[in-house]
């Protein structure tokens, strides 16, 4: 086969790589941009992964299955918000412990799931335009949570940035005793902020669970919760950026599963922490940039409020 | 074999049902008789893997059934290789176990070390090199099972590329890949295959991107030697073959899946059990292939020709009767060179030693 006709496949196998990072990252974006920093995002990827998929095989309706698994990773970032907002735990050491949790708890709902295999949700077709070369599948033949991901994107960006709700979001994130003092309910506003970071990032795990592949395993996201994290930083808080990262994060995931099967004499151990060292770098080079660091990053990220304070 | 747990993060809650369950073991095992033997199992998975820790479960249940109230089992899941290791291995030497199964390479160095505190207890070590007087190796030659898939593979084949998951480029999943290859460029010289490493045993989303990646390529038989069956998915989506490992995994691709090796420990685990009740137990090393039942070969696809069963059916038999070996020379490495020469076999040492990829493999073996 021509080299060049492996860009089609490796584009189709890209998106499709980085709808569970772009699921999660988003989530964890609007939650870090109300001031709160959730380190569970794999623990509440777990929890989604598992009960989508153990609800897909009760029920046989993988809708059913995906909107629980968006309540389960809902209700996972609850404990975390009860604990953290109004209990004043640390938020750091809490993210920490609920992905312990969440890792174990997923094993122990998931005992009854393993070994079970499931269909995967049918791709889009459309003659012609799947068809088209090197862009055929990539565009026009993944699955509707691949587009779901997508068209979340525009979504974040003008709630955030367009609407009145998103403003008062932000304005929590940078100065919440600001906020307070001019009436907001600074708690109640990031508590739906963890939460809809929790939906999303169960959503994230029920795409692997669910249609990625088709079972449920032990631990099976594998660390992408931590990537989907780097991830909001990467993307400087912005959900454009987060978008082209998770892309790019799928994109060289991919490739060097193709040059590695192409007999290219690169180390795979070098290559399989291509990805991790990309974040790394982009890390390194925003960080340098203090100014972009300031405009976009949550002042109030990572601290806590209370409303006497 | 380095088996990576898959549940690390659960460790620190598994540590107390590790402790709860063993201590409860040995309540009930002492309240219950005294001549009772009690034997002990140390999984690196979680018995629910449905791959390498299921199936020496699956030994541990094959042992009761067959021993019945002679014997008492436990088993510690998911135990991480390393200190906490030591730990679980000398709970069950202390609570009176006197045969202790560890099941995983890196438990070597702490069985050993716990060994020789307790020499009145046996240990049973998988897939390590280091014996001592109370500590006896065993250990799998899966590569057996890789010479008839590799068989079945060449035949099977139309596009001549073979795609083949590597976990670590370690001796046992090099060798591996050889005796495969080899088996299938007998069939079918003009057949290639290619290995795409993913560096873990278990990750089930790494593992179907680097299947989609081989099929991608042309590959249209999908080979692993990893662990989740998320590769076999891939293949029967693409509508394509593939060959599963450790267990059966038909069920993830009927239509796929074209048969899987099996670690089978069962007959072993009671061979051993009953050796220490009659006190004939040494401190050996076993290596078993096909012949003793520790390598199988899951029920064929009912869509492989009758002829293609029967040749591998007779590769099977031939390889259990010592007619055929899966390093047979000459052999050639990717150079050309002749590594083991005609009228000779592989020697052991050759074979868990193995650093280097024989002719038709693409690519070369990470360092």
């Amino acid at each position: 086969m021509n080299d060049f006709a492996l860009i089609g496949p490796i584009l189709a196998a890209m998106f499709a790589a980085a709808t569970p990072l772009l699921f999660a990252a988003l989530g964890e974006l609007v939650v870090e941009k109300s001031g709160v920093l959730n380190l569970g995002v794999e623990g509440m990827m777990l929890v989604g992964a598992v009960c989508g998929f153990a609800v897909t095989i009760q029920t046989g309706s993988a809708v059913t299955g995906f909107l629980v698994a968006a309540l389960a990773g809902a209700a996972t970032a609850s404990l975390f918000a009860v604990l953290t907002l109004f209990l004043l735990a640390n938020q750091v050491a809490t993210g920490l412990a609920l992905t312990l949790f969440g890792v174990g708890l997923s094993a122990l709902i998931g005992q009854g799931f393993v070994g079970i295999p499931l269909e995967g949700l049918p791709k889009l077709y459309i003659p012609g335009l799947t068809d088209l070369p090197v862009v055929g599948q990539a565009l026009f033949g993944q699955d509707i949570m691949v587009y779901l991901a997508v068209a979340a994107v525009p979504l974040v960006h003008l709630f955030l940035y367009r609407t009145r709700a998103g403003l008062v979001l932000r304005a929590v994130g940078e100065n919440h005793t600001a906020a307070h003092a001019l009436g907001y309910k600074v708690l109640r506003i990031r508590f739906l902020a963890v939460l809809f970071g929790g939906a999303m990032a169960g959503l994230g795990g029920a795409f692997l669970s669910m249609d990625y592949t088709p079972m449920w395993a032990e631990n099976m996201t594998s660390g992408r919760g931590w990537i989907a994290l780097a991830l909001v930083v990467f993307a400087t808080w912005k959900p454009v950026r987060a978008m082209l990262g998770a892309w790019l994060f799928g994109g060289v995931t991919i490739l060097q599963l193709h040059v590695q099967g192409l007999g290219i004499d690169v180390p795979s151990q070098l290559l399989s922490m291509l990805p991790y060292l990309a974040t790394v770098l982009v890390l390194v080079l925003i960080s340098r940039d203090v100014a972009r660091i300031r405009l976009n990053a949550p002042a109030c990220l990572g601290k806590l409020f209370h409303p006497d304070a | 074999m380095n088996r990576r747990t898959m549940g690390k993060a659960v460790l620190g809650l598994a540590g107390a049902a590790i402790a709860l369950s063993v201590g409860m073991g040995a309540g009930i095992g002492s309240a219950l008789a005294q001549d009772k033997l009690k034997v002990g199992f140390v999984y690196v998975g979680p018995v629910s893997d449905h791959g390498y820790s299921y199936q020496h479960d699956q030994g541990r249940l094959a042992v009761e059934k067959e021993l019945g109230d002679k014997v008492t089992t436990t088993f510690v899941e998911n135990v991480p290789e390393g200190a906490d290791a030591e730990r679980v291995v000398e709970q069950l030497a202390a609570s009176g176990h006197k045969l202790i199964f560890t099941t995983s390479f890196g438990f070597m160095n702490p069985t050993l070390k716990v060994a020789k505190r307790y020499p009145d207890v046996k240990f049973e070590h998988a897939t390590g090199y280091k014996r001592a007087e109370n500590v006896a190796t065993y250990s799998g030659r899966f590569y057996e099972g890789r010479t008839v898939v590799g068989a079945i593979a060449g035949k099977m084949t139309k596009s001549n590329i073979i795609g083949y998951i590597g976990s670590y480029p370690i001796p046992e999943v090099v060798g591996g890949i050889n005796a495969f290859t080899i088996a299938l460029r007998e069939q079918n010289p003009k057949a290639e295959v290619r290995v795409v490493w993913v560096n873990s045993w278990y990750d089930p989303g790494k593992e179907a991107e680097a299947a989609k990646a081989l099929i991608d390529q042309g590959a249209d038989v999908i080979v692993q030697h990893t662990d989740s069956p998320a590769p076999i998915q891939t293949a029967q989506e693409r509508g394509l073959w593939s060959v599963g490992q450790s267990s059966d995994m038909t069920r993830f691709g009927p239509k796929s899946h074209l048969t899987a090796i099996i670690e089978d420990w069962n007959g072993y685990y009671v061979q051993r059990v009953k050796a220490v009740m009659d006190g004939s137990w040494k401190p050996i090393d076993t290596w078993g292939g096909i012949n003793t039942g520790m390598v199988e070969l899951a029920p064929y696809n009912p869509a492989i020709p009758a002829d293609v069963v029967k040749m591998a059916d007779q590769l099977k038999a031939d390889i259990v009767s010592g007619k055929r070996h899966s390093f047979q020379g000459p052999v050639k490495d990717q150079a050309g060179k002749v590594v083991i020469p005609e009228g000779k076999t592989a020697t052991d040492e050759q074979i868990l030693k193995m650093d280097w990829y024989v002719e038709g493999v693409q690519g070369k073996v990470p360092k």
